[in-house]
């Protein structure tokens, strides 16, 4: 007998109560109440995207935050990713283009078994989980997302790391054709973490958001989230996973190391050059909060860190 | 004033409702910007949307405000210079806005934070300093204080307004991340309009110096006295 199931209605449908009155509120502050009406109609979610490709069955994790989710526009809407224009709404205009299948993953360096993985084969490598992370950009502005992978452990233990290898180097997509040709920075765009630090696991292997794959422009078809560090430091659209000896030069490095150390831990003692890091602006929210060590995850990271001046190595 | 003009003069346009309309002109980023507020069109950081919207339309008004005396200089419509004022009041009404969206919005009336951020963010320094010599130029845009300072006095206050755009374009520059492409196009306009005054007042100082029919004792006085418009 077939019994209709209700429509299933993607919990990214539903904008959480919190914000909703979040928004009327910011509005009502800036207005004086007077605009509430508008500020009603402006708080209803915007229904005209595409269906994406579901990701389930999802594990919950132990390291989801508690805090009220980023709506889903602001997640996908206001964007760094700079191969495809360096204002927050260009990647959400223009990474529509860039083809996501087929894709491959080369890992390669100091490695045991080198090899390439389809994107349907690192969807299939682990359990995927439900991940809810704290996103703090070095531009002193935050978000809540969850996020959907696994950790980046299990890839990297299927290569077996050889006992050489210190450091993990990523190298995002890079196509001339449909992406920035200025040399805003040196693309591709590199990235690297310590092998400790890639293999915490905290370090998301990430393919999805909002229990869908990841949209473009948040960095399909798959990249990796550090929550603890600046969000430059986790390399959307991923192409090469590179074991190396070495300390890596990553990209926003190169273009200027005083600003953009390899570590970039998210530390509130330890100011940008040009700006503090002692508060950040949740998206969504009118008040600024205080930013808080290793992103509110030092009771898992901190341990990695210990004995180092964080001043020194930022 | 009248020593460099053209011999051209276009007939005088009717200033008045020249005026009106260029102060709903004017008006107009403002409008759009309240529309985006209340339709939600103001993107993901609505704060950072208006902080920068208004910061980009301060330069472009200083720019404009800029560039009348070389328009007028180049075309011979004289008739510009009456919609000086009310452009470089532009400049400080949106500056003003600028202002208080940091000081309201984005630090909320954190005075201790935003002592701080003056005192050690560079960038925030030379835009706090712009804004605040813009006071006096606005506090003077008014026929009685010009009247009551002197053409002079009054002409050589409303010269740091020089100063005061080359700051609001560092202030711009030392801001952003990486991608220096926009303030790089303001900071060319800039140097444009700096620029061709620089060149007007070295081609009048060796037309002066190159006058033999300067009486040579007064020669040296008056190599000094000019002034560039």
């Amino acid at each position: 007998m077939l019994i209709r199931r209700p429509a299933d209605i993607a919990p990214s449908e539903i904008t959480p109560r919190a914000l909703f009155e979040d928004r009327r509120r910011f509005l009502q502050t800036l207005s004086g109440g007077a605009v509430a009406g508008a500020a009603l109609w402006a708080g209803f979610p915007s229904t005209a995207r595409a269906a994406p490709q579901k990701l389930a069955p999802l594990t919950p994790s132990p390291f989801n935050v508690k805090e009220d989710k980023t709506p889903y526009k602001a997640v996908t809407t206001y964007n760094n990713f700079y191969e495809f224009g360096t204002d927050k709404e260009d990647p959400a205009a223009n990474a529509g283009v860039m083809a996501t299948r087929p894709w491959t993953v080369k890992v390669e360096g100091l490695v045991g078994k080198p090899r390439s993985f389809d994107i349907d084969e690192i969807l299939k490598l682990a359990p995927l989980e439900e991940r809810i992370y704290r996103l703090r950009c070095v531009e002193a502005w935050s978000m809540v997302i969850p996020w959907v992978g696994f950790p980046l452990a299990a890839l990297l233990k299927q290569v077996e790391p050889q006992g050489s290898a210190k450091y993990v180097e990523f190298i995002s997509h890079y196509d001339p054709k449909i992406m920035l040709r200025r040399p805003v920075l040196d693309w591709p765009y590199r990235e690297g973490l310590r092998l400790d630090e890639a293999m915490h696991p905290l370090t998301l292997l990430t393919v999805g958001l909002y229990g869908e794959v990841l949209p473009n422009q948040n960095g399909a078809p798959v990249r990796i989230v550090v929550p603890w560090k600046y969000g430059f430091k986790s390399a959307k659209s991923i192409v090469t996973i590179r074991l190396v000896e070495r300390e890596p030069v990553s990209s926003w490095t190169q273009a200027n190391a005083a600003e953009y150390g390899f570590y970039s831990n998210v530390n509130p003692n330890v100011d940008h050059p040009r700006w503090t890091q002692s508060k950040e602006r949740r998206i969504g929210e009118f008040s600024k909060r205080p930013t808080l060590m290793f992103n509110g995850y030092a009771d898992q990271v901190a341990r990695l860190y210990q004995g180092m001046d964080l001043q020194k190595y930022y | 004033m009248m020593k460099d003009s053209p011999p051209r003069r276009p007939a005088m346009p009717p200033i008045g409702p020249i005026k009106v309309a260029l102060f709903l002109v004017c008006l107009l980023p403002l409008a759009h910007l309240v529309q985006a507020g209340l339709t939600d069109a103001l993107g993901a950081n609505p704060i950072e949307a208006i902080t920068h919207a208004t910061g980009d339309w301060t330069l472009r008004f200083l720019l404009i405000t800029l560039a009348v005396t070389p328009l007028r200089r180049l075309t011979g419509a004289h008739w510009l210079l009456r919609l000086r004022r009310m452009l470089g009041l532009f400049a400080f009404f949106y500056a003003s806005l600028h202002f208080t969206t940091y000081i309201w919005l984005d630090q909320f009336f954190d005075l201790q934070g935003i002592a701080k951020d003056v005192l050690k963010r560079p960038f925030i320094t030379v835009g706090f300093a712009a804004f605040v010599l813009l006071i006096p130029l606005a506090a003077t845009s008014n026929s009685f204080a010009i009247r009551r300072l002197g053409g002079r006095k009054w002409q050589s206050l409303h010269r740091s307004v020089y100063a005061i755009a080359i700051l609001g374009v560092t202030h711009y520059w030392w801001l952003v991340k990486k991608d220096i492409s926009e303030p790089l196009l303001y900071g060319s306009i800039l140097a444009g309009l700096l620029g061709i005054r620089a060149w007007w007042r070295e081609v009048e100082r060796r037309k002066q110096l190159a006058g033999e029919y300067m009486p040579k004792a007064k020669l040296g006085r008056k190599v000094i006295q000019i002034v560039p418009k």
